[in-house]
């Protein structure tokens, strides 16, 4: 019996060196984003193809060309309702104090400078396939928006999804770098990045299993509207039949073919979309006609 | 315009609860989305245009475009009453917030009047006036859609 405990004791202490181990933060390494240097106007491409802003500014904020990132946003899930945090160039409030590798770890790795996980409310299983130069020019143009010292509100959330570390483990099964979808031409690729990266489209298009984590095989084909009300559409070419200059369009405008205006988190999208180039919104198209 | 516009917003915070009966209610919705029904329709010809699907047409757009502004014209108090969001009654995508941001609702009313009075004024001009016209259009429908019209689906 005594033989049987201590062995149970020691496969315990195991579990828990595995958890530990599995569960730990991984940063990217101190000189991954060596000899980059910043550029400032890509940065803002980046900021709108990323669409930053329609997380993070204040609840119902009006649109300005220098927006506000003060936070206070909520977004429920299953797990909880996420707030989002102030990420202004506030040096104590916000991140104004961060290095350019501060924000490389929180957008490619989910990890703050304090080493804890983030909870993936931050879509960072989507921005993890984007280019560490391309964080780097973001990180310059963040520091150029207004400072905002509101405090950020704490997440409202039980156990046991309270606990960080727990996250850990939810990245170690579901937080995947590589791509979904082949691109075969650079407009296809250029789409590519655009939606499965920067533009985190499946984050709200694409069906979550149980733990929340984007299932690939049903990529972009619709999911339930978080909010609890009414669904996001299917946007792969079996249901969206519109034509390549109608979609294009949308992405520009918000209208649809029937001059129907977006409506809810799409008019967000768009108004982010709208701010890039028309060869990107084109690109955008392509990789939606071009899925399965 | 501006007037109307401050007329209707004090009725619409007069018009308020129990004055009507459920089909009232009913019907002031569908009278609304048909109103937007008109936005939508007479965005089909200038769009059309803009896009280079329909052909330009001086005329033609001038009268879309007249069309469009005159309904923004309508006095809308009737529309929304009270007790008409999507949380109240099943036929409406319009969220309840709109009842609680008069003032904001209204900003977002006039940003279209005037986007409106903007096409009316240059689509008869020609193309390139048409599609510089409706691009102000386009963000006033969508800025109000994205706070007050849940989504589609
Ligand atoms: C879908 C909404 C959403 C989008 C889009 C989004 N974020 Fe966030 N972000 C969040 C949430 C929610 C958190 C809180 C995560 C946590 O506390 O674990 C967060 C956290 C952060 C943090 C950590 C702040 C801190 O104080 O630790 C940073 C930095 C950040 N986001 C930057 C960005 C940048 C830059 C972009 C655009 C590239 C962006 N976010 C886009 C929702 C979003
Ligand atoms: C002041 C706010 C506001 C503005 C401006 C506005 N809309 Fe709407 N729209 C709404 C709301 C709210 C609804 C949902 C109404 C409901 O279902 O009760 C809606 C619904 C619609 C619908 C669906 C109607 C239906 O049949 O259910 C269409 C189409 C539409 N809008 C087009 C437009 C277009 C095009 C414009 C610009 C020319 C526009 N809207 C401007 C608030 C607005
Ligand atoms: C924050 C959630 C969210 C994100 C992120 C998002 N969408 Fe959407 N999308 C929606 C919603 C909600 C609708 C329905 C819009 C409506 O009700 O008017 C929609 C509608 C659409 C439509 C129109 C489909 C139809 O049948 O009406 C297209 C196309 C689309 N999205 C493409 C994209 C692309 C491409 C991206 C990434 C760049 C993207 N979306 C990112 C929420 C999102």
């Amino acid at each position: 019996m005594k033989r049987f405990i201590s062995a149970i004791c020691v496969l315990a202490f195991i579990g828990l060196g595995v958890f530990f181990w599995i569960t730990r933060p991984h940063t990217l390494p101190a000189d991954a984003l060596t000899g980059l240097t910043a550029d400032v106007d890509h940065g803002e491409t980046v900021f709108h193809a990323a669409g930053c802003a329609s997380c993070h500014t204040a609840p119902n904020a009006e649109s300005t060309d220098a927006p506000v990132l003060s936070g206070g946003q909520r977004f429920p899930s299953d797990f909880g309702t996420f707030l989002a945090p102030n990420i202004s160039s506030d040096a104590t409030q916000g991140i104004g104090d961060w290095s350019a590798l501060d924000l490389a770890n929180a957008m490619l790795r989910g990890v703050s400078p304090e080493g804890a996980h983030y909870y993936p409310a931050f879509p960072y299983a989507s921005y993890i396939r984007m280019q560490p130069q391309d964080v780097v020019d973001l990180h310059a143009y963040l520091a150029t928006l207004p400072a905002s010292d509101t405090a950020s509100q704490p997440h409202e959330v039980g156990f046991p999804f309270n606990i960080r570390r727990s996250v850990g483990g939810w990245k170690w099964l579901y937080l995947d770098d590589s791509w979904v979808m082949p691109a075969e031409t650079a407009q296809l690729e250029r789409g590519r990045y655009l939606v499965e990266a920067m533009g985190h489209c499946g984050e709200c298009h694409t069906p979550r299993g149980a733990l929340g984590a984007m299932d690939r095989t049903a990529w972009l084909s619709g999911a339930p509207d978080p909010s609890g009300k009414g669904n996001i559409p299917d946007i792969t070419p079996a249901s969206l039949t519109w034509s390549d200059a109608d979609i294009t369009y949308y992405f520009e405008t918000g209208f649809t073919p029937d001059f129907d205006s977006a409506g809810g988190h799409m008019a967000q999208v768009v108004e982010n979309l709208s701010k890039l180039t028309a060869q990107d919104r084109e690109a955008v198209t392509a990789y939606l006609k071009a899925l399965p | 315009m501006k007037r109307t516009i401050a007329l209707a917003t004090a009725a619409l915070t007069l018009v308020g609860s129990a004055v009507f009966a459920d089909g009232h209610i009913d019907n002031a919705i569908k009278a609304r989305q048909a109103q937007m029904q008109l936005y939508a329709f007479s965005l089909g010809t200038l769009g059309g245009m803009a896009k280079g699907q329909i052909e330009y047409n001086a005329e033609a757009a001038q009268a879309a475009a007249d069309n469009l502004a005159a309904v923004t014209m309508l006095h809308p108090a009737a529309f929304w009453p009270q007790g008409s969001d999507s949380a109240s009654n099943a036929n409406s995508k319009a969220k309840a917030d709109m009842w609680s941001n008069y003032g904001d609702v209204q900003a977002k009313g006039m940003a279209l009047g005037e986007a409106a009075a903007g096409m009316k004024a240059a689509a008869g001009t020609d193309l390139e006036a048409l599609r510089g016209a409706i691009g102000p259009v386009g963000a006033a429908c969508q800025a109000c859609h994205k706070a007050y019209r849940e989504s589609n689906n």
